[in-house]
């Protein structure tokens, strides 16, 4: 299968088989106006199988996120059809209104104007927690 | 302006000066008397509490101050829908320092980033009772006359025992303190007590079921309640509420010079039979928590004596 290669926009590789459409999800890619191609299980040396998500247009987007879904998704900023930039996506300090608390006793289940603000414990073992109850968030967080 | 949501906003020194502050209350109340003439205390409980509620009361009025507020959120704004944040703004309009105990974990400190007034914690769902935890460090030190080198066994749900989570992380800065948790399988420490205090202070702990194997090697004994009201599910609060219940025979193998401690309220996990044993400290820790209570507010009021 082959998807073309994109002139100026973003590719975001190797990310692990099966956490593309949670990435396509969370970030919010369907309400993008540009071209947006997700392929899933591609053949890959290193991994086996990959997801890969590219887009068409060198848009403003905050990938931060991407460090806790996947941290070992590669950004490729492509520009006049070349790679000008290829990077790994550190662990934010703190995640805010993407992950959403599963403690039922959490103030944030009452109140709904509340951001819910995750900030990271443990960067080895790439623990978020909630800042009001100390949940730790799950991948299954992701709002 | 400084709020205290978790026992660890204060530090070692800081705890010290409360301590330092107390035993000053104990022996020279007088000279506190008027320590807050003038001042308000509001205290906003919208969950059902005795000793809390009236031991910030009682603290406040014998340092000279007034005290307003409500014990029950049914009469607040918040049964009309008012946020925390809201009526943490309102509060500030009308006293010099808050005391909020709230069923939803994490409230007291979003209460803490609206008000312009500082905030304690007077405990939160089943996450953090850091007075509380004042109160037991003061009876630590009175009875044991020292924080390091102690055994502490925690008994009973310490899941969702606030006070027990609070009184980990305070223990786990002093030298040789080890734990031992003794709960069933379902009201075992959560997994942030472990992963942000026990671990990386590689802090010796073990956690086991059995009381009487415990108790031999304990310096203090922490006995907590389950708590009916952190269950949603009824079912498996009547299988677990009877599961430790100390009496006069199993503390036959304890030290002559254990100290026994319970948060308080209590339902039947201490027969009322160990009530007069002199390693009974109890009720010890309830008058401890008035004076603690009293040092805070003068602390966070900036009060100088």
């Amino acid at each position: 299968m082959i998807v073309g290669q994109i002139k100026d926009g973003i590719v975001l590789d190797h990310i692990k088989a099966g956490r593309g459409m949670k990435i396509y999800d969370t970030l919010k890619l369907g309400e993008l106006d540009c071209a947006v191609a997700l392929i899933v299980n591609a053949d890959s040396e290193k991994m086996g199988k990959k997801d890969i998500i590219k887009i068409s247009g060198l848009i403003d987007i905050d990938l931060h996120i991407l460090g806790f879904i996947d941290p070992d998704v590669t950004v490729n900023i492509i520009n006049d059809g070349k790679v000008v930039k290829r990077e790994k996506i550190a662990l934010p300090e703190t995640i805010t209104d993407i992950l959403k608390c599963k403690n039922p006793r959490c103030i944030t289940t009452v109140e709904q104007e509340l951001q819910h603000v995750f900030k990271l414990c443990d960067e080895g073992n790439k623990v978020y927690r909630c800042i009001y109850c100390e949940t730790k968030a799950e991948l299954e967080s992701v709002k | 302006m400084r709020s205290i949501i978790d026992i660890m906003d204060l530090s070692v020194e800081e705890i010290d000066g409360l301590l330092a502050t107390a035993e000053d209350i104990i022996e020279n109340p007088k000279k506190y008397a008027d320590a807050c003439r003038g001042k308000k205390l509001a205290t906003l409980f919208f969950e059902p509490s005795t000793r809390t509620r009236l031991s910030f009361e009682a603290a406040m009025y014998e340092l000279g101050g007034n005290v307003i507020g409500f014990s029950d959120a049914s009469s607040s704004s918040s049964s009309k829908g008012e946020s925390v944040s809201d009526t943490a703004r309102v509060i500030s309009c009308y006293a010099d320092i808050i005391a909020m105990r709230h069923h939803k974990e994490g409230a007291p400190y979003v209460a803490s980033t609206k008000a312009s007034i500082p905030v304690i914690n007077a405990g939160d769902g089943g996450h953090n009772h850091p007075t509380q935890t004042l109160a037991d460090l003061l009876t630590i030190k009175r009875e044991k006359g020292r924080f390091n080198n102690l055994t502490i066994g925690f008994c009973g749900d310490l899941k969702f025992g606030r006070t027990v989570h609070s009184l980990i992380s305070a223990m786990s800065r002093y030298e040789n303190v080890k734990f031992v948790m003794i709960s069933p399988d379902e009201l075992t420490i959560p997994d942030y007590v472990k992963q942000n205090v026990l671990i990386p202070n590689s802090i010796e702990y073990k956690e086991v079921k059995s009381l009487e194997e415990a108790m031999p090697e304990l310096d203090i004994l922490y006995m907590t309640r389950v708590q009916k009201e952190r269950f949603f599910n009824e079912a498996d609060y009547i299988r677990l509420k009877d599961t430790y219940i100390l009496t006069p025979e199993r503390l036959q193998s304890a030290k002559d010079d254990l100290c026994i401690m319970h948060p308080l309220p209590r339902v039947n996990e201490i027969s009322v039979a160990v009530d007069d044993d002199k390693r009974a400290c109890y009720f010890k820790q309830v008058l401890n928590g008035k004076y603690m209570r009293m040092a805070l507010i003068l602390k966070l009021l900036e009060v100088e004596i």
